[in-house]
């Protein structure tokens, strides 16, 4: 039998050492911050057990686990790219409790650990479009929205669903600074997180969530831009009238309610024609964004008649 | 052969050959094009701003050296900026002029960085010997300039930053002391020419 050839352990250079020397090269570098390179994939997390396929996604070429680990937005932990991947390590996320409220006939508090056992767990690759014109496709592991809605029974008022991340500005550095009202916020309306494609992902390539990915718990609403898909998740609650995400309260105007993918309405920053397929190398075209990522089939009708320039 | 100027030369060209290598070696990171761009960008601002702080070098710590190799510190600038400017047209839009005449319209930090590079050309026509004799005032006049493209680029950078603004701002700050070593000695400058400006 082929054996697959060890370094001996007194080759293999400690994290440690290893971490003071990139901190060294760091320091003694050419200015540009955040650019040298991360560490490779170091400490995964654990198999996800009794995880069921889904034909989501399939055949879709998959980002690679380095890149969708090493490439986030999460400002809770710095707003640069690589900040969540070297800063998320203080997160805890056990215990953690979700806490499921506002206008619903059973208002709820669990922790994680049961609620992943209430579930089925299944895998969904989905395509993840960033409002900054770049784009994954993120094999996610998690269950639909919809169970847990139906869980703590909306009153006949509930129209939206808010969402509120963890805001600790002990495991989040990045909460030592007002870069955004904290907790960060955001808001569906009910039909669309009743959607069967609206996910709460828990794992990522079949493993538990890394936390500069949202770890214990996220959204996942693959037909609008990522900042809607809200990490590290603590309270769900359920309102009569639309509340305010974070990124509409710091800029109104641009960043709307809804946020869908829509290659039609323009951001004032980046033109949303056409996206930058993260993995694809130094010299691959961008390609073109599709309406609704690519989702409009399942999920246009939620929009009928409804003017999306006017509703962006 | 003027070996300090080769060796300034060699200096200028390091963040150059760090992005060669990290392109070579595949450790661009997740987004590449992004990264050269943002990297060529951050080096033009960078060579701005060391070319203005040859005339204050020179009067509060009585440095000469650097006045020397002025010219080629901002001409390198303008070469980070061309990097600048056609990796985001090449490696970025694939030179597709239409996606760009649309960016440019549409979003005015590219419209903004669009003008600091133009107005660099000027600039960089003119540095050399024959210009300056032959422009004679005016050419200090028109470079100028360099007090301009620098506050362009900052402009440039701050608005396209989503919302973390400390960079930028840091750049700004820079450049507002490096224009403030210069008022007091804006006062009589109608009096003395010796000290050609920028």
């Amino acid at each position: 039998m082929y054996k697959y050839p060890q370094p001996a352990p007194s080759e293999i250079t400690p994290q440690e050492t290893f971490r003071q020397r990139r901190a060294l090269v760091a320091a003694l570098g050419l200015g540009a911050a955040g650019t040298w390179p991360r560490i490779g994939s170091a400490a995964r997390g654990p198999k996800l057990a009794g995880v069921q396929p889904t034909p989501y996604g399939r055949g879709e070429t998959l980002t690679s686990y380095d890149d969708i680990t090493t490439y986030n937005n999460f400002y809770e932990f710095g707003t640069g790219k690589e900040d969540p991947s070297q800063n998320a390590g203080s997160l805890r996320t056990r215990p953690w409790t979700l806490v499921v409220d506002g206008a619903v006939q059973r208002p709820r508090q669990i922790g994680i650990d049961d609620l992943l056992r209430r579930y089925p767990l299944e895998e969904r690759i989905y395509r993840l479009r960033c409002v900054e014109a770049w784009s994954m496709v993120v094999p996610w592991v998690g269950f639909p929205l919809h169970k847990l809605i139906d869980w703590a029974q909306p009153t006949g008022n509930a129209r939206f669903v808010q969402f509120f991340s963890l805001a600790d500005p002990e495991q989040m550095p990045g909460v030592r600074r007002h870069v955004l009202d904290w907790p960060y916020t955001e808001g569906l309306r009910l039909d669309e997180a009743r959607h069967p494609l609206a996910l709460l992902a828990v794992g990522l390539y079949g493993e538990v969530l890394p936390n500069q990915d949202g770890a214990p718990i996220r959204l996942v609403v693959p037909w609008k831009y990522g900042f809607k898909s809200i990490k590290s998740i603590v309270r769900i609650h359920f309102t009569e009238t639309q509340p305010v995400s974070s990124w509409t309260r710091a800029n109104p105007d641009e960043y709307g309610f809804y946020s869908n993918v829509n290659p039609a309405v323009d951001h004032p920053r980046w033109s949303q024609a056409t996206e930058r397929r993260i993995g694809a190398g130094l010299f691959t075209a961008r390609r073109k964004t599709l309406m609704f990522n690519g989702y409009g089939d399942e999920v246009a009708s939620l929009y009928q008649g409804m003017d999306l320039k006017r509703y962006f | 052969m003027d070996l300090r100027k080769t060796a300034v030369f060699a200096a200028a060209l390091l963040p150059l050959g760090r992005l060669a290598w990290m392109a070579a070696s595949a450790t661009l990171g997740a987004n590449p094009v992004e990264h050269v761009i943002h990297f060529t960008g951050q080096w033009t601002l960078n060579f701005l701003l060391i070319t203005l702080s040859v005339t204050p070098l020179r009067r509060l710590a009585g440095w000469r050296e650097p006045l020397r190799h002025r010219r080629m510190l901002g001409l390198f600038a303008f070469f980070y900026g061309s990097l600048h400017l056609l990796s985001y047209a090449g490696l970025d839009q694939w030179f597709d002029w239409a996606a760009i005449l649309h960016d440019v319209g549409k979003h005015p930090y590219i419209l903004v960085g669009f003008l600091a590079y133009v107005t660099m050309l000027p600039l960089a026509a003119t540095s050399n010997r024959w210009s300056v004799s032959r422009l004679k005032s005016r050419w200090k006049q028109l470079h100028r300039l360099a007090y301009l493209i620098p506050a362009l680029g900052t402009l440039h950078f701050a608005w396209l930053v989503k919302k973390d603004l400390t960079e930028p701002l840091l750049y700004g700050a820079g450049l507002l002391i490096l224009l403030a070593f210069r008022w007091p000695f804006a006062q009589n400058a109608g009096q003395s020419l010796e000290n050609p400006a920028p």
